[in-house]
């Protein structure tokens, strides 16, 4: 890996009282001026960076990214006070605020400029450089990049620099060489002399330095707080209830905005006929937007209610009449007409196929889906003397702060947005999915007073931004031997994440070209984006030529990784640990797979029975996963577990349908969802390769529906090419006899 | 008037009979750690006690409740605890969700905790199909291996 010079993140600034504070600036060194001048007040120069050493030895770490259950907050200030050699019980943790001084997109363009744009921004740049120009000024929460470009980038270098500054002063003081210097727990320790200051005894000294030209890491052998399961900072505050989401706010005098949709996407709202919903209790207005109307009550019940009594018209649209029937056609039709887009080219794959022994083809496709989070979206907001107040659950507070400024007509200076956690993300919190946060900056704009607007389960399933439809349709070309020749792909898009369609197997030809997939739905990023989609497809279909070649799906994936070392040592470890080829509880199978996603290299393998519902049952699945090292192993398994229950819930049952234009689902009971009965056994394995930092958040969800469905093959010789599962029927089980 | 006991306290509440509990606890109370999921008893993040019963508030009307006692994730420590002022100020079912570090987001385990506190005071060693059939609540997160696990430790057998 090429290396990246830490010198230009860092830099230092005195805090009155004598400490030192540690960040990153890569673009603007005025930075830390900026801080002092903007953010000083009560005699404190409560300067904003990454890390601040006070007098009384406390180190306080600032996060600027959004918790939201990926322990976010714990990994990276772990990372910080490592390198520091703090004492852990000394560190306190804050979240940043949103302000530009804590913008991550320095950290990500100074990674983007070493090593390309980070995949997750990738598909941005497809659709907008202004989007992309927007993004770079943000506090983004996504694309599993926290640990890996903040913490490995600004978290490590800040706490390394802070170390060697406090040493030089330490070392200054004692008249010693700074190399005769050691340090723990919080302090310098010159060992010879017997001499030790704690760091907030240097703090005020360290202030003064320049931060080191390019401090130097520690050796993972030097770890004493990285690659230990500490406990995550957040979770106290999340058994007993104090836990605040964006949902939770409740600034004083504040009112409430139920909200009805144009049910058919991108239509406009005609009429409004409010009936007697004015004169129920509690009832302040009723708010016509330009897609929407609102009841804005003193209760959110109240306003709901009220709502059921308005009548509406919204305009006809072209799509009213538009089905999923009709868009599959639709995607169909473009795979049978068009050439498509390059994705990868190589060899001559068209020939192939015409010298071929044989040809398979699979034809697969998957739904829209939800994000469905688990705190349905919501935004208050309070505009009032030329300045606005926000609360919302965010993955870009930053962004959604200027946003609402931008909407509410205010300078982003007289914005203020007040964080709270998440409850849930998975894309559906990140920028550009503009819905509930404009229309609750609209509705605000009609009062004074604080105006929480909600959306209820049914709103937050049908006004989503949806994980893209896809149909993807593959050949497979064999000579008389029954090796695989060429690999032929043809997809629906649009891109969302470049490589995704990528395969690692050693197959010369290869042909896969991207179509058009736009239809009137709007998308947006769902958990590992592209990889959800192209993962079980790809997966699905390796599986088919490996039963078509004769060999054993794992048999045969590992003749063909030969060039992809990492990729063969999770699938080992997995097999190993799944028992896989020794003998199983009769009527079971197991299933495999195995993806690279945001740099972690993921194998699963799922253990399926057939329940006597004619559904599959899966009992267990194991994981071993390659994300280079870990940080925090118990929250490497989190996420783990995590994904591959989102993942499951996808595979098992996630279908959104377009029925007359609009989203045909309404609520968990027709958008259901793995619970404890349906929940597997996981067991993950972590494979530290040493590689670097892989992401965590989204990596585990890919392989899990094609490690079922593989599984569900060889259980019934019925190959499933469409989720979600529920849809099949299994009831004509015609197991495979040997795999 | 709607009047019945929160976390021991009793509420004279001036609201529609109808309004569902939930609302009547996070609106009108201030009472946050109660989460809205679904509203229509699927999801189980809104579920509370009453009289000791795991219940979806998020369909039960105030006028059901009617001078009835009402715990929510908030008072759980202290109803427990009652009179004791040196009680732990988390219940072992707290407690066992920090030792196994088993929220996520955290949205959903208010409701979690309320379900997997009332099934394990009726049930002291349930079994895995138990588990199952008592805790319906949605996690996005999929913290379900955790709570099984935290449950698991509790039991008494």
């Amino acid at each position: 890996m090429k290396k990246i010079s830490r010198r230009r993140f860092l830099i230092t600034s005195a805090l009155v009282g004598g400490g030192v504070l540690i960040g990153y600036s890569a673009t603007r060194p005025s930075r830390h001026r900026l801080a002092n001048t903007e953010l000083a007040q009560g005699g404190e120069h409560y300067v904003t960076s990454l890390l601040k050493i006070e007098a009384d030895n406390t180190v306080t770490v600032y996060v600027p990214h959004s918790e939201m259950g990926q322990g976010v907050h714990t990994s990276l200030s772990m990372m910080a006070a490592d390198e520091l050699d703090a004492d852990w019980e000394l560190v306190n943790i804050e979240q940043a605020p949103a302000i530009d001084l804590f913008a991550n997109g320095d950290i990500i363009k100074g990674f983007a400029s070493e090593f390309g744009v980070p995949s997750f921004l990738e598909g941005l740049t497809s659709v907008s450089a202004i989007k992309v120009a927007e993004l770079m000024n943000m506090q983004i929460t996504g694309g599993s990049s926290s640990v890996r470009f903040t913490g490995e980038f600004g978290m490590r270098t800040a706490g390394a620099a802070a170390r060697q500054m406090l040493i030089e002063c330490a070392a200054t003081r004692w008249g010693v060489a700074a190399d005769e210097c050691t340090t723990q727990l919080s302090h310098v320790h010159h060992n010879a002399s017997g001499r030790s200051l704690a760091y907030g005894e240097l703090a005020a000294e360290a202030a003064l330095l320049e931060p080191p030209e390019d401090p130097v890491l520690k050796d993972p052998s030097q770890f004493n707080i990285m690659g230990k399961a500490i406990s995550r900072v957040d979770i106290p505050a999340k058994v007993d209830g104090s836990a605040i989401y964006g949902l939770d706010a409740k600034p004083a005098g504040m009112l409430y905005a139920a909200i009805r949709f144009a049910p058919v996407f991108g239509t406009k709202l005609v009429s409004v006929d409010a009936g007697d919903a004015l004169n129920r209790r509690g009832i302040k207005r009723i708010v016509e937007l330009e897609d929407s109307v609102a009841v804005v009550a003193d209760s959110y019940w109240r306003a709901k209610e009220a709502l059921k009594l308005v009548s509406s018209v919204f305009e006809t649209s072209a799509n009213d009449n538009t089905s999923s029937a009709d868009i599959y056609a639709g995607f169909e039709r473009s795979l049978a007409d068009e050439n498509g887009s390059k994705v990868i080219e190589e060899g001559d794959t068209e020939a192939a196929m015409e010298l071929a022994a044989d040809v398979i083809e699979g034809n697969y496709r998957v739904p829209y889906l939800a994000h469905a989070a688990m705190e349905p979206m919501n935004c208050t907001v309070h505009i009032h003397d030329d300045k606005v107040d926000v609360w919302t659950s965010t993955q870009d507070a930053l962004g959604i702060k200027a946003r609402v400024a931008k909407i509410a007509g205010i300078a982003e200076d007289d914005a203020t947005f007040h964080h709270s956690y998440l409850g849930g993300g998975f894309g559906r919190r990140l920028p550009f999915n503009w819905n509930v946060i404009d229309h609750a900056t609209l509705i605000a704009k009609e009062f004074d007073v604080p105006v929480k607007t909600v959306l209820s389960r049914e709103d937050d399933m049908q006004q989503d931004y949806y994980r893209p439809a896809v149909a993807s349709n593959f050949k497979a070309a064999f000579d008389a031997e029954g090796n695989v020749l060429a690999w032929h792909n043809r997809f629906t898009g649009p891109v969302q994440t470049p490589g995704a369609s990528h395969i690692p197997y050693a197959i010369i030809n290869q042909s896969i070209r991207v179509v058009d997939g736009d239809t009137h739905v709007p998308i947006a990023a769902w958990r590992s984006v592209d990889h959800s989609q192209q993962t079980f497809f790809t997966e699905s279909f390796v599986d088919e030529i490996a039963h078509r070649a004769g060999k054993n799906p794992y048999q045969f994936r590992m003749e063909l990784l030969q060039q992809h070392p990492r990729h063969r040592k999770v699938l080992e470890v997995a097999a190993e640990a799944a028992g896989y080829g020794q003998n199983l509880p009769e009527g079971h199978a197991l299933g495999i797979a195995v993806q690279e996603s945001f740099g972690s290299i993921v194998a699963e393998i799922a253990e399926v029975s057939i329940g006597a519902d004619n559904q599959p049952v899966v009992h267990k699945v194991t994981c071993a996963i390659d994300c280079g090292w870990a940080v925090n192993p118990d929250t490497v398994e989190a996420q783990v577990e995590s994904g591959i229950i989102f993942g499951l819930t996808a595979a098992m049952y996630g279908e959104i349908t377009i029925e007359n234009g609009r989203v045909a689902q309404n609520n968990f009971p027709d958008y259901e969802m793995v619970r404890m009965a349906t929940s597997p056994e996981i067991e993950v394995h972590i494979v530290e390769s040493g590689e670097a930092l892989g992401g965590l958040g989204e990596p585990a969800t890919p392989p899990i529906a094609a490690a079922v469905t593989n599984a569900i093959y060889i259980l019934t010789g019925q190959r499933v090419r469409e989720l979600p599962i529920k849809n099949h029927d299994f009831s004509r089980v015609n197991p495979l006899a040997q795999v | 008037m709607a009047t019945f006991k929160v976390n021991g306290i009793e509420q004279n509440l001036d609201v529609e009979p109808e309004m569902p509990l939930l609302w009547a606890l996070r609106d009108e109370l201030g009472m946050t750690g109660t989460k809205f999921g679904c509203g229509i008893a699927s999801c189980g993040a809104c579920t509370v006690h009453v009289n000791g019963r795991a219940v979806r508030s998020c369909t039960t009307p105030v006028s059901a409740v009617e001078g009835q006692d009402i715990t929510t994730i908030e008072g759980l420590a202290g109803m427990a605890a009652g009179a004791n002022t040196s009680a732990p100020s988390l219940t072992a079912v707290q407690q066992a969700w920090i030792d196994h570090q088993v929220p996520q987001c955290g949205y959903c385990q208010s409701g979690m905790i309320m379900a997997a506190s009332a099934l394990l005071a009726s049930n002291p060693n349930p079994s895995d199909a138990e588990i199952d059939s008592n805790i319906t609540n949605v996690c996005r997160c999929g913290s379900y291996p955790r709570v099984r696990k935290a449950i698991r430790s509790l039991a008494t057998a």
